[in-house]
């Protein structure tokens, strides 16, 4: 079953920049899209356009969530909808996360917005969700603010965040960018899993063809705010069709293959 | 925490050490004599001679700053025998022109002062940050715009063309208010506030123009801050967004200014308190320097300084508090 429909969407900043510029996706439920593409191709715009949360900018065509369209919607129902059914992680967890209240309390905070629930309550939830996202001593690190924690444990925390409200449509964007590659590992499997247990779409957002490989089943190629190359992933990545994919996957440094002399850049191939 | 405290607070003692020998120094170091002052225009040299006596002026300087840092810590006496003249702690020096001590004179002009401050205070913050933060909401809007060129004349208007434009407004045409006198707070509340009416409009038109300035370019940088749209992305109220997430961080500078130009008031509002005649510690300064009573002018400097000074430290702790950065490295 579809879930998200994304048609012809253009987005245009009132600076001029056309970031989007006419793309189609589609997620069925339960499924993982992998957005992938070059730093600037328009990945990070589109899941904000999906969220309705760009300012300054002008954005068109047509984003259908089970059978509503978002761009239709007034700013109540739109607001029902975040975090509650359509959660995201942000890149960039340090910034995206409030210096001035504890962790806990900007977990339990989504959860209020959806729910009925006491803060004792929601604080329980969040100790709750710091704990599957695999934070040591949840109970005590509850209490932290974001500058007290690693990287990693900033992003556990956006997860956490995203997850608290079991929503049906996950946006990761960057998920896993400059993490070390164990908590890298870690953080992957926690969407496997959240996908397998839960049935949550996934539609993650990655210059990382690694990652893509091992979590999407589909994937979406980007570029300058267009798709280039879509299909099922094993599909694009054993045939790729256009050359900047291939100049993509040749960015990616094999484990098992040998290894150039010099990595190749996306401005030579395309 | 607590080693934070006691650390700040040996800090800003020391710092009203400073002050306290900077202040005497200047007193020290101007030409004018502080017995002549005392003693007024026609005076027998004896009588200065006198007087120089009794003030300690044939000390040395270090000797004299001494006597007088002894003063504040535990009174002294002036002069010895009949003439002697008590000053109980904590004794900021003697006026001789008015036979009292300073430390007497200054806080029977605080509750002026304090009423004052504290009034346009709450006045100013209410109004300067409410109309910044509505107009960072609507930045680029006619209010917006409206509402930056009336807080850019707020700030450029003197003290003194307000005050005279309010008095001529409320008291002569429009008859609303009577001329402004204290009336004690605990007896006559109405008449109270009726006294204090001008004065805090007068003092509130200069600041609330600032506060909304700063509170609108804070807001406008804090809305655009990445855990802002987080916020929206939870499905958050917008008004829960703007109030916890954009407007908590934007209120922290507002808390060091507000902290610092509160605690210089409180030492004082001169031109105010001249203006419509209100006997506060800023009346008292003018009072003091046009006569030239050098250990009022000397005290109400002091005293002033020490309200900058113990603001500043509030600030600080308040700071601690409010940010849990802060609070991590205290
Ligand atoms: N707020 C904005 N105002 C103007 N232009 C913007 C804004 N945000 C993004 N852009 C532009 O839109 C284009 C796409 O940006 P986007 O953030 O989607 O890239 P991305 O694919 O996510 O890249 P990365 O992999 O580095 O995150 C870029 O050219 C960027 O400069
Ligand atoms: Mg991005």
């Amino acid at each position: 079953m579809t879930l998200l429909t994304v048609r012809d969407l253009a987005v245009e900043f009132r600076s001029g920049v056309r970031a989007v510029d006419g793309l189609d996706l589609d997620l069925d439920t339960g499924r993982v899209l992998g957005v992938v593409g070059e730093s600037g191709s328009g990945k990070s715009v589109t899941s904000l356009a999906v969220l309705g949360l760009l300012r300054d900018a002008q954005v068109s065509g047509e984003i259908r969530f089970d059978g509503q369209e978002l761009t239709a919607l007034d700013r109540r129902a739109l607001r029902r909808l975040r975090g509650n059914r359509i959660a995201m992680i942000f890149q960039d967890p340090l910034s995206c996360l409030n210096p001035y209240y504890s962790v806990a309390f900007q977990i339990a905070e989504a959860y209020r917005a959806h729910h009925r629930a006491g803060r004792k309550q929601a604080h329980r939830v969040a100790v709750r969700m710091l704990d599957r996202v695999g934070i040591p001593e949840p109970e005590r690190r509850a209490r932290c603010y974001p500058h007290e924690f690693s990287g990693g444990m900033r992003q556990r925390v956006m997860i956490a965040m995203a997850l608290c409200l079991e929503p049906d449509l996950l946006i990761a964007d960057e998920p896993t960018t400059a993490l070390d590659v164990t908590v890298q590992a870690q953080i992957l499997q926690l969407l496997r899993e959240l996908r397998e247990e839960a049935g949550t779409a996934i539609m993650l957002i990655t210059h990382d063809m690694g990652v893509v490989a091992g979590l999407a089943d589909q994937v979406v190629v980007m570029h300058q705010g267009r798709a280039v190359e879509r299909g099922p992933v094993r599909d694009v990545f054993h045939r790729p069709q256009e050359p900047y994919t291939r100049g993509l996957l040749a960015c990616v440094p094999r484990i098992d293959g040998p290894l150039p002399d010099r990595l190749p850049t996306l401005g030579a191939i395309t | 925490m607590i080693l934070y405290l006691l650390r700040r607070l040996a800090v800003t003692a020391a710092i009203l050490l400073v002050i306290c020998a900077a202040t005497f120094a200047i007193f020290y170091l101007m030409p004018a004599d502080p017995a002549q002052g005392a003693c007024g225009k026609a005076c027998s040299p004896e009588r200065i001679t006198e007087i120089r006596t009794t003030l300690g002026l044939n000390h040395s300087p270090l000797s004299q700053f001494g006597d007088y840092l002894t003063g504040i810590v535990s009174g002294r006496t002036y002069g010895t025998g009949e003439h002697a003249v008590n000053c109980p702690f904590p004794c900021l020096g003697f006026s001789f022109q008015t036979n009292q001590p300073v430390w007497q004179m200054l806080t029977s002009r605080l509750p002026a002062s304090f009423s004052i401050a504290v009034g346009a205070a709450v006045l100013w913050l209410a109004v300067g940050v409410a109309a910044g933060v509505v107009s960072a909401l609507r930045c680029g809007s006619l209010w917006d715009r409206a509402a930056m060129t009336a807080a850019l004349g707020g700030v450029s208007l003197p003290i003194y063309f307000t005050a005279l434009v309010l008095q001529y407004l409320l008291v002569v045409q429009l008859d609303l208010l009577p001329y402004p006198q204290v009336e004690p707070l605990t007896t006559d509340p109405v008449g109270w506030a009726q006294s204090m009416v001008m004065p805090w409009i007068t003092l509130a038109m200069l600041y609330a123009g600032i506060y909304a300035r700063v509170t609108r370019g804070e807001m406008l940088e804090s809305l655009g801050q990445n855990y802002v749209r987080t916020a929206r992305a939870k499905g958050l109220p917008e008004i829960t967004v703007v109030r916890r997430h954009a407007l908590r961080p934007a209120l922290m500078p507002i808390v060091t200014i507000f902290g610092m130009d509160l605690g210089a008031l409180l030492g004082g509002a001169l031109i105010t308190e001249s203006v419509f005649g209100l006997p506060g510690v800023g009346k008292l300064a003018a009072d003091a320097i046009s006569s030239a009573d050098q250990p009022v002018i000397l005290g109400v400097t002091l005293f002033a300084a020490s309200f900058v000074v113990l603001a500043n430290l509030l600030v600080d702790l308040v700071y601690a508090v409010l940010d849990p950065r802060v609070r991590a490295v205290g």
